[in-house]
């Protein structure tokens, strides 16, 4: 790793004077993805500002009909969350199957929807639940949120504080993960709720998570698996890489989104 | 350089490191605990694995800064002088071992997974090594060591 200055700020506040103040900071939450990147020399931040002890960043409510995560809660504590697994049973399987257990016991929501890695399962719960995430700054739309791999809405120096998850009515995640490292090659998250149906594919798309507009509509007609089963997504704009080829995710898409759908009921 | 301390399996611990070090070099560079193995350097072997604050995680995906004040167990902190760790015990009944390089870590998975899941059955334990692998074995060993620890922790 390059030479950093680690700072560990006490509260939220105090990090994001760091952040505003420092030359060329990193934000260091579960650091699941940091670290490795760091001992990749892949990124060379001058300071590294540790927000994964903040308190008052770790939380799961339930409020009304949603829960509201903080963004430095654990991938664990959402699994095993009695709310999170009442209320949104789909995304607390989603969260209990990123990466490993001792992934799990560190990395955090936050974490993984700030980097937006093309293959993380968090961006297509989001995409597919409709959810809110709110910075220190302001409320983004999950759909305006995610820009494209590794890219988001966010500011330099803009943190997320907590991501609202509205309830579905039918909800489920499919992922096909990589044998090693279990990062989705395709992944697919279905819902149905207030907001209407949502496909939300992740793993797959070279620009990251996206929608697949064809398979809400044929779910909207007919909420079953045979509706999707007949759909599948062109080869172009997939990635394709030592894990599988375009034309190999295009169809997991739909194997995925089929099951996916199964399982929702 | 800063001085990071932390309590390592009872016993308090501090040294002035580089900010980039890793909890897994302060281990076993600064404190000699050269139990705890670096195996892959992509965080996915799980040669790595300690607890902090009563949670197995990669200490070689964590700053030792991350770790300032924290309880940390290594496989070092197991046994009660000669007395094996039951855990251990399996792993050497069992032949839950041949090079012995990814033990370390499967063991301090293994007391985490059974603190948390008294109740075990092969299938779980499988998928909850996923975070662990082993070149030599084939797993078959290890998760019959598991099992029977688990039994004999209930």
């Amino acid at each position: 790793m390059y030479q950093f200055t680690l700072v560990r700020p006490k509260t939220l506040a105090d990090a994001e004077a760091l952040l505003a103040k420092a030359d060329d900071p990193k934000l260091l939450a579960g650091g699941q993805t940091l670290i490795p990147t760091l001992k990749q020399r892949l990124a060379m931040p001058s300071d590294v500002i540790d927000i994964g002890g903040l308190k008052e960043l770790a939380f799961i409510r339930v409020e009304g009909d949603a829960i509201t995560i903080g963004a430095g809660t654990k991938h664990f504590d959402v699994a095993n969350s009695a709310d999170v697994q009442k209320h949104n049973p789909a995304l607390a399987a989603l969260a209990g199957h990123i990466g490993d257990p001792a992934v799990r016991y560190m990395g955090t929501l936050g974490g993984s929807i700030a980097n937006n890695d093309p293959a993380a399962d968090y961006p297509a719960a989001c995409i597919a639940l409709d959810a809110k995430i709110h910075t220190t700054k302001r409320l983004i739309e999950a759909d305006e949120y995610f820009k494209g791999m590794f890219e988001t809405a966010l500011e330099a120096d803009e943190i997320i504080k907590e991501v609202t998850f509205p309830h579905p009515q039918k909800a489920a995640y499919q992922k096909f993960p990589n044998p090693a490292s279990r990062y989705a090659m395709v992944g697919v998250f279905v819902a149905k709720g207030p907001w209407g149906i949502r496909v939300a594919v992740t793993g797959a798309g070279q620009n990251g998570v996206f929608r697949v507009k064809e398979m809400e509509e044929a779910l909207a007609r007919n909420w079953s698996a045979d509706a999707v089963a007949s759909i599948k997504l062109p080869a172009k704009g997939l990635l394709s890489d030592l894990h599988g080829s375009a034309d190999y995710r295009a169809h997991l898409i739909t194997v995925m989104a089929k099951r996916a759908v199964a399982a929702a009921g | 350089m800063t001085l990071v301390s932390m309590t390592v399996n009872g016993h308090a611990a501090t040294a002035d490191v580089e900010d980039r070090t890793l909890l897994v070099n302060y281990l076993r560079d600064e404190l000699g605990l050269t139990g705890t193995h670096v195996g892959c350097d992509t965080s996915q072997c799980g040669a790595c694995v300690v607890h902090v604050n009563g949670r197995a995680i990669k200490s070689c995906a964590m700053l030792a800064g991350q770790a300032e004040g924290a309880d940390v167990l290594t496989i070092e902190g197991l046994a009660r002088g000669d007395d094996l760790h039951i855990v251990q015990k399996a792993f050497k009944e069992h032949h839950g071992l041949q090079c012995g390089f990814c033990t370390p870590g499967m063991i301090m998975t293994a007391v985490d997974l059974i603190g948390r899941k008294p109740q075990l059955d092969e299938q779980t334990v499988r998928s909850e090594l996923e975070g662990n692998i082993c070149r030599c074995t084939g797993y078959h060993n290890i998760v019959k060591a598991i099992l029977a620890a688990s039994e004999e922790m209930r």
